[in-house]
């Protein structure tokens, strides 16, 4: 006969013992919240957003128009617009500049890869404020004033663009009358475009025969506005140049010292570790697909485009995207050096209104929600180029 | 006999060995390589002539050369600098008997090594703060009045040795079967992630004061660190996580067949081989959390760039930001540079993460 097995006392349950365990932590990470909470409230602090509406009564030149009697929230808007203005320019450039050094890193050139090598080395391994630092206070703030005792003394390049301790002034185009009736075409575009992109699709697979896809929809969606700009009468846009007058400049756009100097460091730091995702990325490509491709008769071209790059970018996709996320979180360093982003503007409200947890939940959700937009969108170009496994 | 004559041994041509042979295939070997070769030869050129002839003749290093002690030290008590100097003394002798130990395979010193090495943290500390304002032996020298190269050191290891038990115990939560566990420490992770480190500093200085009874007063440094432990013990929990990953089921099968419960699989076979296999993880994170402490100048600390700051103020060596930064950034690269180089080196050597 079978000993009936002694039933286990609650108390040594597992499915019990986890519940409880559950909700001995849920406890305790209340109870530290509500102390740290009662803690706040004993110091008679409320919890309140209406400071938002008050008025700022700060100055501000960056970015869009402010003025002194605009409210808390549109100084945190105008710092949110910075803080893109930045992050989306240095994630362009930072790319180019890494898939550059990248492939300058596994050239079979000794120079040039010498040159990335050092390049790479020099910059992942001191800090990024050490570098705005460098940029800002010693390279861009040196740079020579507008104008001395009436001679033009700024570095004058092609375009015309100058370039002096002032910031950076450069041709910037303005709509006039005409636009309204020019940017409709870039909608016409756009279709024509998808059009195109699906029309190929389906001809490619019927010949199957590679063919310049992207080249055709791209010179599609640039003829349109191209036409247009010839219907529309007049100019839609007006290029506005940037001239020397009197003391400051005229016309055109200045982009200022700080922006230059966050901007430039942000993409020259950026940059190196783009270029290390890089590198692995065409190195996890084994040889024996050139060799391959080469074999079929693939001409160099081919090679790269339809059989090396679409393997590497499944490499290179997933690191890239956390680089782009310390871009965006790298551009808070701006306080540093002056330049208004949105960090820079909360901690200026937060020294006024006095408001810290508020002010701080604000930049929290203001940083996870950007995370989250380029996480987003960069798994869905992830998920198209991801291997399709049976 | 005419066979043997034919086949007498050819040099190869003087184009294919040698320097020759070197530079062809290096540098020359298509139209577009020489072409990229001539502009790289006149880039190297203008540059490093202009960074040359700045070093050489138009810095003024003695900005450096008077402030060498400031830069290290900064305001630690010149007659306790004896101090600084005995801290580094055992971590270098530490460092030689790791050496020396290391050579021998299976040396029974080795848990002697690893008992010194955590010891050695607590006991430098006090040996760097002291006891009290009174005492003759080791005064106090308060946290908060260090600064230079020793604040950031200091910075950098107290937050990766705190934040690492705080890591470990994040990762895993997050593996945890229990949700509760899970979600609290998941958004813990990715609330810290999703977040630059400035306000995560910035939050430990202005909130936590807030949110803590006014008994407890913490000093500026203190507060700082609170907040790079926070901060980094994320980081250590995604790293640490993915060496959990990495153990095979089979291991957790295989300890619990044997009989062991959970606490001594997790504690016995687990964890010894994840955190194995993420020490270069852990050295890498070590890296970029040496290079972040730079931002504590933000919340008005004096770490080696605060003090680099601080220099460029004064009076007779005004307007020196390129000596000063340049000098700032060449102390960071050589620290930087030789930790990964020997981390790639004992990577190599040890075969640690490959397994």
């Amino acid at each position: 006969m079978i000993k009936r097995q002694k039933a286990v006392p609650f108390w040594l349950d597992e499915r019990v013992l986890k519940i409880l365990a559950q909700i001995a932590f849920l406890i305790l990470v209340i109870a530290v919240g509500a102390w740290a909470i009662s803690n706040y409230l004993d110091r008679d602090l409320t919890f309140t957003f209406s400071f938002l509406r008050e008025e700022a009564s700060f100055h501000m030149a960056e970015g869009l128009p402010f003025s002194p009697i605009d409210p808390y929230w549109y100084a945190f808007l105008v710092g949110v617009f910075n803080t893109i203005r930045v992050a989306v320019v240095a994630i362009i450039f930072a790319t180019l500049l890494g898939l550059i050094a990248g492939v300058a890193r596994i050239s079979d050139n000794w120079l040039v890869n010498k040159i990335a090598s050092v390049y790479i080395e020099v910059i992942r391994n001191t800090p990024l404020l050490v570098q705005l630092f460098f940029l800002y206070f010693a390279v861009i703030l040196k740079l020579p004033q507008l104008k001395v005792k009436d001679e033009i003394t700024a570095i004058a390049l092609p375009g015309p663009t100058f370039l002096s301790n002032r910031g950076l002034a450069t041709p910037w185009p303005r709509p006039s009358v005409s636009f309204s009736s020019w940017w409709p075409f870039f909608i016409v575009a756009l279709i024509v475009a998808v059009v195109l992109w699906i029309l190929r699709a389906r001809g490619v697979q019927r010949i199957g025969r590679p063919s310049f896809n992207m080249l055709w929809v791209f010179i599609a969606f640039f003829a349109v506005p191209a036409i247009g700009w010839f219907v529309v009468p007049g100019d839609p846009l007006v290029l506005d140049v940037p001239a020397i007058e009197g003391l400051r400049v005229t016309g055109g756009t200045i982009l200022s010292p700080e922006y230059v100097a966050l901007t430039l460091g942000l993409v020259i730091y950026t940059g190196a570790f783009i270029a290390e995702v890089v590198r692995a990325g065409i190195l996890a490509v084994p040889k024996g697909q050139t060799e391959a491709a080469r074999a079929q008769g693939f001409t160099n071209g081919q090679v790269l485009r339809l059989i090396v790059l679409p393997q590497a970018l499944r490499v290179i996709i997933p690191p890239l995207i956390s680089q782009y996320l310390s871009l965006t979180k790298n551009s808070s360093l701006a306080l540093g050096i002056g330049f208004l982003d949105l960090y820079a503007i909360s901690s200026t409200m937060l020294n006024q209104s006095g408001r810290v947890v508020e002010v701080f939940l604000m930049i929290m959700a203001s940083y996870l929600s950007m995370s989250l937009s380029i996480s987003f969108i960069m798994n869905i170009v992830n998920r198209r180029i991801q291997i399709v496994e049976r | 006999m005419k066979m043997a004559e034919q086949s007498e041994i050819l040099r190869p041509p003087i184009t294919e060995v040698g320097l020759l042979g070197w530079l062809k295939k290096n540098l020359f070997s298509t139209w577009y390589n020489a072409l990229l070769t001539i502009f790289s030869v006149t880039l190297v050129y203008t540059v490093l002539r202009a960074v040359i002839t700045w070093i050489v003749r138009d810095a003024r290093w003695e900005v450096i050369t008077t402030n060498i002690s400031v830069f290290m030290i900064g305001r630690y008590p010149r007659e306790e600098a004896w101090r600084v100097i005995a801290s580094l003394g055992i971590v270098v002798l530490l460092a030689m008997a790791t050496w020396f130990i290391r050579r021998v395979k299976d040396n029974p010193m080795q848990r002697w090594l690893v008992i010194g090495w955590l010891l050695s943290f607590p006991l430098i500390i006090i040996l760097l703060r002291g006891f009290s304002q009174e005492s003759s032996f080791l005064p106090l020298v308060s946290e908060d009045i260090w600064s230079g190269l020793l604040l950031t050191l200091v910075l950098a290891i107290t937050g990766i040795v705190a934040s690492f038990p705080l890591g470990v115990l994040l990762a895993l939560g997050r593996r945890s079967q229990l949700p509760i566990i899970k979600v609290l420490c998941t958004t813990y992770i990715e609330t810290i992630r999703g977040v630059p480190l400035i306000s995560v500093l910035f939050m430990s200085q202005l909130m936590l004061p807030l949110f803590l009874p006014p008994e407890i007063r913490l000093g500026t440094v203190m507060r700082a660190l609170t907040g790079m432990t926070l901060f980094s013990a994320a980081y250590t929990a995604e790293n640490v996580r993915g060496g959990l990953a990495a153990i095979p089921i089979g291991q957790y099968e295989a300890a619990r067949a044997v009989g062991l419960n959970e606490a001594l699989v997790l504690g016995l076979i687990v964890l010894p081989q994840a955190l194995r296999a993420v020490i270069p993880a852990i050295v890498g994170q070590f890296i970029s959390l040496f290079k972040d402490t730079t931002l504590v100048v933000i919340v008005g600390l004096l770490d080696i760039l605060g003090i680099a700051k601080a220099v460029t103020g004064q009076k007779e060596f005004i307007g020196l930001h390129k000596e000063v930064y340049a000098f700032a950034a060449l102390i960071f690269f050589i620290c930087c540079y030789t930790m990964s180089y020997t981390s790639r080196r004992l990577e190599q050597t040890l075969g640690v993460g490959e397994r």
